[in-house]
């Protein structure tokens, strides 16, 4: 009978031997009605039933059941998920698209070996750059050496990017602020007026690099707002690249420095401006589940993760002096929208500074940036863009708004791309321009 | 690999990447949102009307057989290939190739999906009527195929109601015209043939489809009972009062529970039954209905009857509708669902009869179905990895079919036939009828190698003796 095929028989191995890959409970849950497909980016670029959830998932029970080694073909669909969790929107069976996936990447770290450069390049990144602060400072100079010097364009020009197959991804590398964030560890920034709340603030490792102007405007808009802003000087990269990337063990030592850095009495909220981080942070008392010392601690933690949209639009953002006059239209972050379910509270921010909110189709389609997809699977993530900005050339607005870093850069280079005359900014941004104009 | 030969010609013509068949590519086309399985030898990705005929001719020159798949969204295995050879994918034919607003059609490709058409023409204040449960993601290929319906099928009626033209690629490889932008066409309606074939006909490369206005106003009601039987009883009469509902959908408590969790809609946890119902028309006329309708849900004991009030609510209430079929998948492994029929006064029965059933096995069975017209949907949990469980799946799914026939209903409201119900043919046509269905075939489809095996019971010979009821996940292999 076929359904034999379905369970396995219980002499063939599982694939997945380390006992970090997925198990049974998670992906049973799937009951292959393929209502996520389309949702699903990868399946509308490549139209291949491996490279949609259901698809995938299904590779994952053969691999569980021993039909299927984990080799180059399971490998490459599982690394071309986004991690975007459209899916888990998508799903009516409540499918943890997000935790299945994770695991089999922690499974695919632990038992297959990729080529070495790209060994090399995954290690020094999760290991070494997104662990320290110092590393990716150091890393960060040099970016901007390259990007200030004109050294870039001599790259560009001769052409060795082409040779490389790196030409695209060139243009995402993000541009890099002379100021730092990371200056800013351990300072407190007092509210303006009557104190309303106290927030710890994360400043991100990524965004801090490239973002630094972002965080200060973040900073500016709490105090507007009447938060005391704490910048915990210990704190760490949230984990969310480790995770994803498969580098669970190493998500949990960051989670683990984070909270140490960061949970305290003094502190209502833990606020963070990158989409990805908050998801990842939120998700931490997942992570650590199973570790009996942090297990509580990283629940309080996550209780208290806000984005920073969510976290206004539930304190009732004090109005600016003068409105907006734009005309807006909103890109829904993945890591907002289906991680988080966060879609009203960036939408209502924008509207209570006037900003005029013109809906763009499909605006919770993924951009394709995706933390460190844009540069690892560029092709994919080049179409991904490519359909995202006929649907935003089908509106006219004055601002593209998000509410997400990665999103910001991508989104840049689409409209730079396209030619498009729109400003591209942080919901946050926007914020503190109508705070700030005079 | 087998096919090597003819892989590297059909590679020729459409290029590398549309041609699969390592078996780890394999393995993701021997399912659908069914139980059925059934692993193909090639896959194959077209993109044009000229690719498909291409692959009809070769794949038809060496005897190999063809099996077309849209979303893979279908419950009766209609994509499934029994005999192995190629499934023929349109995930990548799916352009909307004309939107004719002022004569309100659209030409589009198979592999447009339902929803996505709508959305393209919602701009002009049409959208496309069928709308299956799956229309977010199944496509119109597919909907042509199955003659799918949906909630609003009760006034909008099915698929083939809503396509007025076809191009199909016949089983030697031609492309041939059916119907086209007109309504009505001289000589056979072969389109109105073609639809509700399940691929065994030809292949449909185009289609003409009807686009409809949406309509000046909308209410929505959704009526809350203690009972499934109240809520039944509220059917028969809403019926016999003469009134008529766009969509008339029944879940049942189990299913709320579900669809709750799944969509947060505020559909009510607690009740035994709801009816969403749904009436369209001009203002005055929806409001006088809209009374009728709470005054009737009243006199069976409603709870209460809540009016969604405004387009996002109604969404919300219908996105949970929609999800139910794949929200229950929260309450076990795995379900297995039917699509049997019953005249609609008699849903009360078929209802007591199908709570027997399931006290009688042991197991749960959730109901969510059109109401209106009596095609019910009941979900039988069961866990896939209890053999035991398994056998009394198909037993009570035998029992529940039967009784529909029984009480004047058919085998099938709109899932199709496929691999699934087959063999139950002769429960409902005698030889004769089944004969000429057969001849029909052998016209279009004379060596059998457009999805074999479907639709049709076996020849007789082979078949004595399998007359009783086997569903999907027993009869495969
Ligand atoms: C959660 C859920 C809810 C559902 N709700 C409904 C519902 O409310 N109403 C309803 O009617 N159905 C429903 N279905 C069943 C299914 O979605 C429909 O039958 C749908 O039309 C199938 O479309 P598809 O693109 O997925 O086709 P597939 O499943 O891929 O194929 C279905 C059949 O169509 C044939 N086919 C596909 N493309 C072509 C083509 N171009 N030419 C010829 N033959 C072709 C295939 O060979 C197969 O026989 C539901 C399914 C699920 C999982
Ligand atoms: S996370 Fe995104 S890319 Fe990955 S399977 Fe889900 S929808 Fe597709
Ligand atoms: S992930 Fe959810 S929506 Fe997708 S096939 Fe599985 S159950 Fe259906």
């Amino acid at each position: 009978m076929s359904t034999a095929s379905q369970t396995g028989s219980a002499e063939q191995r599982s694939g997945f031997r380390s006992g970090a890959g997925p198990s049974w409970d998670l992906y049973s849950t799937c009951i292959h009605c393929g209502l996520c497909l389309e949702q699903c980016p990868t399946y509308r670029v490549l139209g291949l039933e491996a490279d949609s959830p259901r698809g995938r998932i299904y590779q994952v029970l053969q691999v569980d059941q021993g039909n299927l080694p984990i080799g180059n073909s399971f490998v490459t669909h599982i690394d071309r998920c986004l991690g975007c969790l459209a899916c888990e929107t998508a799903c009516p069976s409540g499918v943890s698209y997000g935790q299945i996936v994770e695991r089999a990447r922690a499974e695919i770290e632990k038992s297959y070996r990729r080529p070495l450069l790209a060994r090399i390049a995954r290690r020094y990144t999760y290991n070494k750059l997104l662990k320290s602060f110092g590393a990716l400072s150091f890393w960060a100079t040099v970016l901007y050496l390259y990007q200030q010097t004109g050294l870039q364009k001599l790259v560009r020009w001769s052409g060795i990017l082409k040779v490389l197959g790196l030409e695209n991804t060139d243009a995402l590398a993000p541009p890099v602020d002379r100021e730092f964030s990371f200056s800013d560890l351990g300072k407190v920034f007092p509210s303006e007026g009557e104190e309303r709340t106290r927030a710890a603030f994360l400043i991100g490792c990524v965004a801090s690099v490239s973002f630094s102007e972002l965080n200060r405007a973040t900073i500016r808009v709490l105090q507007k707002n009447g938060v005391t802003v704490f910048i915990p000087p210990k704190q760490a990269c949230c984990g969310a690249l480790h995770a994803h990337a498969g580098f669970r063990d190493d998500a949990s030592d960051l989670a683990r420095r984070n909270i140490d850095a960061m949970l305290s009495d003094k502190i209502d909220s833990i606020v963070t401006n990158a989409a990805g981080c908050g998801s990842t942070m939120k998700n931490y008392a997942n992570l650590l589940a199973n570790d009996v010392r942090y297990s509580a601690k990283a629940q309080a933690f996550a209780a208290k993760t806000k984005d920073v949209s969510e976290f206004l639009a539930e304190l009732g953002l004090r109005a600016p002096q003068r409105k907006l006059h734009a005309s807006v239209t909103y890109q829904d972050p993945c890591h907002l929208a289906h991680a988080q379910k966060i879609r009203s509270a960036p939408r209502e921010l924008l509207k209570a500074i006037g900003a005029d909110l013109i809906e763009m189709p499909h605006s919770d389609y993924c951009c394709g940036s995706a933390g460190t997809y844009n540069v690892v699977q560029n092709q994919l993530s080049t179409k991904l863009l490519a359909a995202k900005m006929e649907d935003i050339a089908s509106v006219t607005a004055d601002v593209l708004a998000t509410a997400n870093v990665g999103c910001v850069l991508q989104l840049r280079v689409g409209v730079q791309q396209r030619g498009l005359k729109m400003r591209v900014m942080h919901v946050i941004e926007l914020l503190d321009e109508a705070y700030r104009q005079t | 690999m087998k096919l090597a030969a003819l892989a590297k010609q059909l590679r020729s013509v459409l290029g590398e990447e549309a041609v699969l068949h390592h078996p780890e590519d394999l393995m993701l086309y021997e399912y659908d949102a069914g139980l059925a399985k059934g692993t193909p030898e090639l896959v194959v990705f077209p993109k044009t009307t000229e690719h498909v005929s291409a692959i009809v001719r070769l794949a038809g020159a060496r005897g190999v057989p063809i099996v077309p798949r849209g979303a893979g969204t279908g419950l009766s295995g209609g994509s499934i290939p029994r005999q192995g050879g190629i499934v023929m994918v349109f995930s990548r034919m799916r352009r909307i190739l004309e939107v004719d607003v002022p004569n309100r059609r659209a030409v589009v490709q198979p592999g447009v999906v339902n929803l996505e058409l709508s959305q393209a023409v919602a701009r002009y204040g049409l959208y496309f009527a069928p709308d299956p449960s799956s229309q977010k993601a199944s496509t119109i290929g597919g909907n042509v195929a199955e003659n799918s319906g949906g909630p609003h099928t009760l006034a909008y009626g099915v698929t083939v109601n809503h396509v007025t033209g076809l191009e199909v690629v016949l089983a030697d490889g031609r492309a041939v015209q059916l119907g086209g932008k007109a309504g009505e066409h001289a000589g056979y309606d072969l389109t109105g043939f073609l639809v509700g074939t399940e691929g065994t006909i030809g292949i449909v490369t185009k289609v003409v489809v009807k686009l409809s206005r949406i309509p000046e106003q909308i209410a929505t009601l959704l009526a809350v009972f203690q009972t499934a039987e109240d809520a039944a009883n509220t059917v028969t009469s809403l019926t016999a009062e003469g009134i008529t509902t766009s969509a008339l959908e029944m879940l049942d408590g189990w299913t709320l529970r579900a669809v709750e969790e799944a969509t947060h809609a505020g559909y009510p946890i607690d009740s035994g039954a709801v009816l969403l119902i749904e009436l369209e028309g001009l203002r005055e006329e929806v409001e006088e209905q809209a009374e009728a309708v709470a005054r009737i849900c009243m006199a069976h004991q409603a709870r209460e009857v809540r009016r969604a009030k405004d387009e996002r609510e109604r969404q919300l209430l219908w996105i949970g509708r929609k999800n139910a079929f794949a929200a229950i998948g929260r309450l076990a492994p795995s379900y297995y669902t039917q699509d049997g029929v019953v005249p609609r006064t008699k849903i009360a029965d078929i209802l007591r009869f199908i709570d027997g059933v399931a006290k009688k096995y042991g197991m749960t069975i959730c109901n969510v179905f059109h109401a209106g017209d009596g095609n019910l949907h009941p979900a039988i949990l069961f866990d896939l990895r209890d053999a035991e469980q398994v056998e009394k799946v198909h037993a009570a799914g035998r029992e529940i079919l039967t009784r529909c026939v029984e009480l004047g209903g058919t085998l099938t409201g709109e899932h199709g036939i496929g691999m699934e119900k087959n063999e139950l043919m002769p429960v409902l046509f005698n030889d004769d009828d089944l004969e000429v269905m057969a001849r029909m075939r052998s016209a279009f489809n004379p060596n059998e190698l457009l999805n074999p095996q479907k639709i049709l019971p076996a020849p007789r010979s082979c078949r004595e003796g399998v007359i009783s009821m086997q569903s999907a996940a027993g009869v495969e292999q």
